[in-house]
């Protein structure tokens, strides 16, 4: 096991190598990205500053995650409870062809996505990326949130009827704030991926480039990589930090529940 | 009773329940997953005639053109070649970290090892293939740091825009999705089944081959599945890294959809990959179930 542990932990520096990168050449005065560095600086963040066009695929970004984020989440809820509540025909296949976005390459939605709205006569746009957005994060809450409806004690419902609740009073007092923690966890996971999201944006977002489709835009030109660098740093640690937190709100809810933690969220 | 009693008894009833309860969530991904898939079908029988416009009788030309042009076979086979090596690297380099953490970390510990092994999954995949860009140039850090160090003489330039750059990045940042479905079966395994075979003479490394690894097979099959479906359609990554050389079937499907503006052939590329890797994940669970034993290769997630 002490190899192994070696292993283990020069797998994780392996892991973790690129990103620790970012910040490097992000704070390094040098236009070119090698080493070694040179001083340390702060213009390349406050070149993002000057960079208009991005403050508006920052908007876009943001309005098409948030509102992903709540779709894929209620579409998760819906499902979530299905599967672990109730036994119906076909469950098997439907549940396994919900989740299939979780696997299929994402140019495949994308392209077919694609055909289905030009073929209809619609434009691209926001609202087609959150179509799409919507699609591949419904399976990742649904993940979250299946298990913390299975963890969820059914005799706490039951009792709520017997007091005399109606179904939607009791989803609303007893299950809804049981479930909390899950439902916060699926936003944030889902808000994330979508931030992060660039093939299906790439495809499907128009003439208004999401944050993602602008930074790809911007990695061909050599004068702004780092400015690029900047702007990873910023995303990376956006991320990491709306992860920790849904992983907190995960942890709190298995913990709720009196489970014992499996960790991670697949 | 009449249908409309059924109909009402059934939606009461605690599958009609479960129905209802599914069916937003089931008809949206009918209606945005499954139909564009149907569509993307019908449209490889079809041919381009104008921007928007296409010739919708049925013909075979498409695959015809796809099947024997030596330019989108040498694409296909490359991705082929590519997703399956990226594949065996991910899942043979993760199978002893997922072993590590189910059997040599304290319980209390386990979901801070995975949550850490996780956490760069969930970064910007744009982000993280660009920074092996920046790490793999002939400018770059792995170049500009070996020759500070003294280690090389000359900046190597065998390691960016070409397949093994690909490889490299692929495999890097499918790590954590072999990990997973690994570290999952290798916790479901009954630790007393373990204790037996060693009670029964068993060394340590037979009971390892005899035991764990084929009750671990559905979880490295689920491992192998999820690293390589996904990589063969990858587009990013040869976009960036892999030059003229490194390119791949999901880059000519883009090609064909946004810049030759040919989506039929562009559907077709797209239902070909999708038929192989489909004909090639089915062959790999019968197999993988084989190597389990049968039935006993039951849930995998």
């Amino acid at each position: 096991m002490k190899s192994l542990k070696t292993y283990a932990i020069l797998y994780l520096i392996f892991l973790y190598a690129p990103i620790f990168l970012l910040p490097l050449f992000a704070f390094n005065s040098s236009t070119v990205i090698a080493f070694p560095l040179t001083s340390f600086t702060t213009e390349w963040f406050t070149t993002l500053l000057t960079l208009t066009e991005m403050h508006g695929a920052l908007l876009n970004s943001l309005k098409i995650a948030l509102t992903s984020a709540v779709l894929a989440t209620i579409l998760g809820i819906f499902a979530a409870m299905a599967a672990t509540r109730y036994t119906f025909p076909g469950q098997k296949g439907i549940m396994g062809f919900i989740m299939l976005p979780l696997v299929l390459p994402e140019i495949i939605v994308a392209v077919s996505l694609l055909i289905v709205i030009l073929r209809m006569g619609f434009n691209t746009g926001a609202w087609s990326v959150i179509a799409g957005h919507t699609l591949i994060c419904t399976p990742f809450a649904i993940a979250i949130l299946q298990s913390a409806f299975a963890s969820l004690d059914p005799s706490l419902e039951e009792a709520a009827y017997d007091l005399g609740e109606t179904p939607a009073s009791t989803f609303r007092l007893v299950t809804l704030p049981l479930v909390m923690p899950g439902i916060i966890s699926a936003l944030l996971i889902s808000f994330t991926i979508s931030m992060d999201e660039f093939i299906i944006a790439f495809f499907l977002t128009g003439a208004e480039p999401t944050l993602p489709v602008y930074l790809f835009s911007m990695m061909r030109f050599p004068k702004l990589l780092p400015a690029v660098m900047a702007l990873g740093t910023i995303l990376v640690v956006l991320s990491v930090l709306l992860i920790v937190i849904a992983e907190f709100f995960r942890r709190r809810g298995a913990k709720r529940a009196g489970l014992k933690d499996t960790g991670g969220f697949l | 009773m009449t249908f409309g009693d059924k109909i009402r008894r059934f939606f009461r009833s605690e599958q009609g329940v479960g129905v209802m309860l599914v069916s937003p969530t089931a008809l949206y991904a009918l209606l945005l997953l499954a139909v564009p898939l149907v569509a993307i079908v019908v449209i490889s029988f079809w041919t381009q005639t104008g921007v928007r416009d296409f010739d919708t009788t049925f013909t075979l030309a498409n695959y015809k053109e796809a099947l024997t042009d030596p330019l989108y076979r040498q694409l296909m086979l490359r991705s082929l070649m590519v997703s399956g090596l990226v594949t065996t690297i991910t899942v043979v380099l993760a199978f002893p970290i997922a072993y590590f953490v189910s059997f040599g970390v304290k319980p209390e510990h386990k979901s801070l090892w995975i949550f850490l092994i996780t956490i760069p999954f969930w970064t910007s995949y744009l982000i993280r293939v660009f920074l092996w860009k920046v790490i793999l140039g002939y400018n770059g850090v792995l170049n500009s740091g070996l020759l500070a160090v003294g280690v090389i003489e000359e900046p190597m330039s065998f390691i960016l825009y070409n397949v093994n750059a690909v490889v490299i990045t692929l495999a890097h940042a499918y790590a954590p999705f072999a990990i997973l479905p690994i570290f999952v079966a290798l916790e479901k395994i009954d630790r007393s089944l373990l204790e037996a075979s060693r009670d029964l003479g068993e060394s340590r490394t037979m009971t390892f081959l005899r035991v764990t690894l084929p009750l671990a097979a559905p979880g490295v099959v689920a491992a192998v599945l999820i690293v390589f479906i996904p990589t063969i359609g990858d587009y990013v990554t040869p976009r960036l890294v892999g030059g003229p050389g490194g390119l791949m079937i999901a880059n000519m499907i883009q090609t064909q959809f946004l810049r030759l503006n040919n989506a039929p052939l562009g559907a077709t590329l797209a239902v070909l990959a999708m038929l192989i890797v489909a004909v090639i994940a089915i062959a790999f669970m019968l197999l993988g179930n084989k190597a389990a034993g049968g039935n006993k290769g039951g849930r995998r997630k």
